[in-house]
């Protein structure tokens, strides 16, 4: 009896409204956000009278003041001293995005031959590749920017005797000179057989591959993609007129004349990036193709499959989707990492716009924003980009 | 007929053959090298590509670090040739470590007051005993030796190397109201507790617990504060050295060290922020996290040096060593953040489950439950962070601060030692002592990864 009428005497049991898991959760997200108001206001404030102190203006009005400074590297956007701040910050996001796309470029290379070799049956091989890892990855990234851009790259010939690389151009202690291609009239021609012929590769890829499904038949894809993609162009240049040409550098006293010159900053620092980052693409490389299990290889060869088209076919496809999201994530930290080049000069953003202009302007709140925003746009495209190819790998399920 | 059924034969085998020895070229340093190195012709020219890589790396490595190298001298002229001014021969090029040895003081204690580091060796020495034991996992007494190191160690360590001696001149009242003085320190610091008794009061009085325990509790937390306080503010004679003296290796270790210790416990509110079920708290920690993700450590840099400044109030000021250790504080617990955040979606769903079905409050299951099974599981993941911010204290010195790599940089401009070879033997040695240290961290990573992976086999 007692047992039945306790709960209806009681009521409900007394709950202190604080232990309304609602409330209090409604009251904590309040003080969290009322905690963040008070501090960015009294940040904010903080920074208006220091920099009224100082005598500062804040705003963005020095973008359009004369920078006066001079950049050695702008190879796309034209740049004087009399240049604006605003175009100094796109030379330096151009910088960037070169150096950027260069190393990931070179790094994804080494990486994937490193990350391979590090599997190899061949012992010397496997065991070169395994001292290349442990040896770059343990030494921090700015080590290896000094030791490429003040000790290796100082070990080059002088200006006035460069090192000849035949028809590859010259290199000296001040870069590497390249041939420069002359782009005469009707060169058009053979941007458009280009694209042309890249357009008919994709076009016959895919009728090979309906074929394929449709009849079983396969198709020479990929000798005949190179073949078009060569013989097209070549076709063009010679049916045009030979327009094009390369202007070789020539080496003279006063350092090598014409060519295109790439400037020791880039090569170091292109080097250093792009060397380390590969040591860590190479161990997920080499997780990602362990990833997938010995039956797989075997199954393949037991259906008559040879060790290329297994690798390419069944194995490479599935150790992707394994790679594909750490390897967004090197790459951007290689991106991250470009910033460093502001120790040896590299004009990237950091260098020539949160270094430089910030100095030279003061504006460090609006200068620092900018910077840091760039770069966080730069990671979210980065990663919505491979988020995407990550997606189109992805195993689909049904 | 019956023939075939007694066959005659006139020797049968009764035991069986022993096995042959397999061919010489199947077995040995022979059948390895068949089968490893020259197993087809691709894989041969290979192997050969791979010796001649290595023939011409390592010997002139060698060479240079060792056989070529000086190991005695006082002056440049024992690392130059002789048309540079020295005794070497033309053409000769190698490892110049007297200067090494002349500089390795300033590498490891930047410009501390040299009749004053036995205070930096002391707390060297402090800091491995307190860092061995734990490493070591059959080591008893894991809480005490975690109250030392994390607890005990930072103070010591901190007076020992700034001399302590700090001035305490409080912080809450209007200079009008009371002088500036010790006095008026412990004045404030006793209304602060007050006011934080007070907010412990209400909250227990708000949640229907008793009171006593809370208040105990921040009064207890409030007690010891003040005496570490204290014992910054009490002079013991040592001489106060400004960390502008500092550097070298200490400002290396301080760094990363004091980086990783104040990221673990940011690291954790954002990891469990991020996993939060209130929406206010989550997008905070997801906004906090990616941020400091998506920026280069260096732009980071400049802004505790360059923006920090501008958002404190007038007066305020920070030296510049702490400015960075701020800003290497915050980027790292991003990453810690997702460090930890990896170990917590790794348990299972039961954990969980488990907890609240014992009725244990949020906190509680997180303490007793969750956190010490996913700390635990992350032990690999925060010594790669480690590592990681290891190799990225390097970056301080492109804001003026040095390190042990700015140390090395900062040693080209003297002129005693000024040779070609001076800056690649600098770069040797720094790199041989940066690899020495990660390599060791990432082998003990790699064990514990080994020792902690029991669900494998």
């Amino acid at each position: 009896m007692a047992v039945a009428d306790t709960p209806a005497e009681a009521g409900a049991p007394k709950a202190a409204i604080f232990n309304d898991p609602k409330v209090r959760g409604a009251v904590i997200q309040i003080v969290l956000i009322g905690l963040i108001v008070f501090l960015i206001w009294g940040m904010v404030s903080n920074a208006a009278t220091n920099l009224a102190r100082q005598g500062i203006a804040s705003g963005f009005g020095f973008l359009n003041v004369t920078a006066g400074f001079g950049i050695n590297i702008s190879p796309f956007v034209d740049y004087a001293e009399t240049s604006s701040y605003g175009r100094v910050y796109f030379v330096g996001l151009q910088n960037t995005l070169i150096i950027s796309i260069a190393g990931i470029f070179l790094a994804t290379v080494i990486g994937f031959v490193v990350g391979v070799a590090r599997l190899s049956n061949n012992w010397v091989i496997s065991k070169l590749a395994y001292v290349y890892v442990e040896v770059m990855r343990n030494v921090p990234l700015l080590l290896w920017i000094f030791i490429w851009y003040f000790s290796v790259l100082r070990l080059l010939p002088d200006k006035a005797n460069p090192m000849n690389l035949g028809p590859l151009g010259l290199l000296n202690i001040a870069g590497y000179y390249a041939p420069k291609p002359i782009w005469g009239e009707g060169a058009i021609w053979i941007g458009a057989a280009l694209i042309v012929a890249i357009v008919a590769s994709l076009v016959l890829s895919s009728w090979a591959k309906r074929r394929q499904l449709a009849t079983g038949e396969q198709f020479p894809v990929f000798w005949t993609a190179v073949g078009m993609i060569v013989v097209l162009p070549l076709i063009a240049y010679f049916a045009s007129g030979m327009p094009l040409s390369f202007e070789m550098p020539t080496a003279s006293r006063f350092g090598p004349r014409g060519g295109m010159r790439v400037y020791p900053e880039f090569l170091g620092l292109l080097v250093a990036l792009s060397t380390y980052t590969a040591s860590y693409i190479a161990e997920i490389v080499r997780a990602g193709i362990l990833a997938i299990s010995h039956g797989q290889t075997e199954a393949s060869h037991a259906l008559g499959l040879r060790s290329g088209p297994t690798l390419r076919l069944v194995v490479i496809p599935q150790a992707m989707r394994v790679i594909i999201p750490p390897m967004t994530n090197q790459y951007l930290n290689l991106t991250k990492n470009s910033s460093l080049a502001v120790a040896i000069a590299y004009p990237d953003l950091v260098s020539v716009f949160a270094g430089t202009t910030l100095n030279q302007t003061g504006q460090a709140v609006e200068v620092l924003l900018m910077t840091m925003l760039t770069y966080l746009a730069l990671s979210l495209i980065t990663s919505l980009f491979m988020n995407w190819f990550n997606a189109k790998m992805a195993l689909v399920e049904r | 007929m019956s023939q075939s059924n007694t066959p005659r034969t006139s020797f049968v085998r009764t035991e069986m053959v022993g096995a042959e020895p397999a061919p010489a070229s199947e077995v040995g340093v022979v059948g390895w090298m068949r089968h490893h190195l020259f197993s087809s012709i691709p894989n041969t020219i290979l192997t050969i590509f791979a010796i001649y890589l290595v023939w011409v790396i390592v010997p002139p490595l060698l060479d240079f670090a060792l056989f070529s190298a000086v190991w005695s001298g006082e002056n440049r002229e024992a690392c130059t040739t002789l048309v540079q001014g020295g005794v070497q021969l033309d053409g000769w090029a190698g490892a110049c470590w007297p200067y090494i040895g002349d500089y390795i003081s300033q590498f490891i204690y930047g410009r501390y007051p040299f009749d004053q580091i036995w205070r930096v060796n002391l707390v060297f020495f402090l800091f491995v005993v307190g860092l061995v034991p734990i490493l070591i996992p059959s080591v008893p007494y894991k809480r005490e030796n975690a109250i030392y190191l994390f607890g005990a160690f930072p103070v010591l360590a901190f007076i020992l190397l700034s001399g302590g001696n700090i001035d305490l001149n409080g912080f809450l009242l209007p200079d009008s109201v009371m002088a500036p003085g010790f006095a008026k320190f412990i004045v404030d610091f006793l209304i602060l507790t007050a006011v934080f008794c007070l907010i412990g009061y209400g909250v227990a009085r708000g949640t229907d617990s008793p009171p006593m325990p809370m208040m105990r509790g921040i009064a207890m937390g409030f007690a010891i504060l003040l005496v570490v306080i204290l014992l910054f503010g009490a002079d013991f004679g040592l001489e106060t050295v400004e960390t502008e003296q500092w550097g070298g290796l200490l400002v290396t270790l301080v760094i990363a060290v004091t980086g990783i210790t104040a990221s673990l416990p940011i690291g954790i509110v954002l990891a469990l922020g991020r996993r939060s079920q209130m929406p206010a708290v989550r997008l905070f920690s997801v906004i906090f996290i990616e941020f400091w993700r998506g920026v280069p450590l260096i732009t980071v840099l400049f802004m505790s040096s360059v923006m920090l400044p501008l958002f404190l109030p007038e007066g305020v000021t920070f030296d510049k060593l702490l400015r960075a250790l701020i800003g290497v504080a915050l980027f790292s617990a991003a990453y810690m953040a997702e460090v930890v955040r990896g170990g917590i979606q790794a348990l299972p769903k039961g954990q969980y489950e488990g907890a609240m079905a014992l009725g244990l409050s949020y906190w509680q299951m997180m303490q007793f439950i969750i956190l010490p099974q996913a700390l635990k599981l992350v032990i690999p993941g925060i010594v790669n962070s480690f590592i990681a911010l290891f190799k990225d204290t390097t970056l301080v010195l492109i804001i003026g601060l040095f390190d042990f790599l700015g140390m090395i940089q900062s040693s080209y401009s003297d002129s005693t030692w000024a040779s070609p070879v001076q800056s690649l033997t600098g770069y040797l040695f720094a790199a041989l002592v940066y690899w020495l240290f990660c390599f060791s961290m990432s082998r003990y990573s790699l064990f514990m990864e080994k020792r902690l992976d029991t669900s494998r086999r």
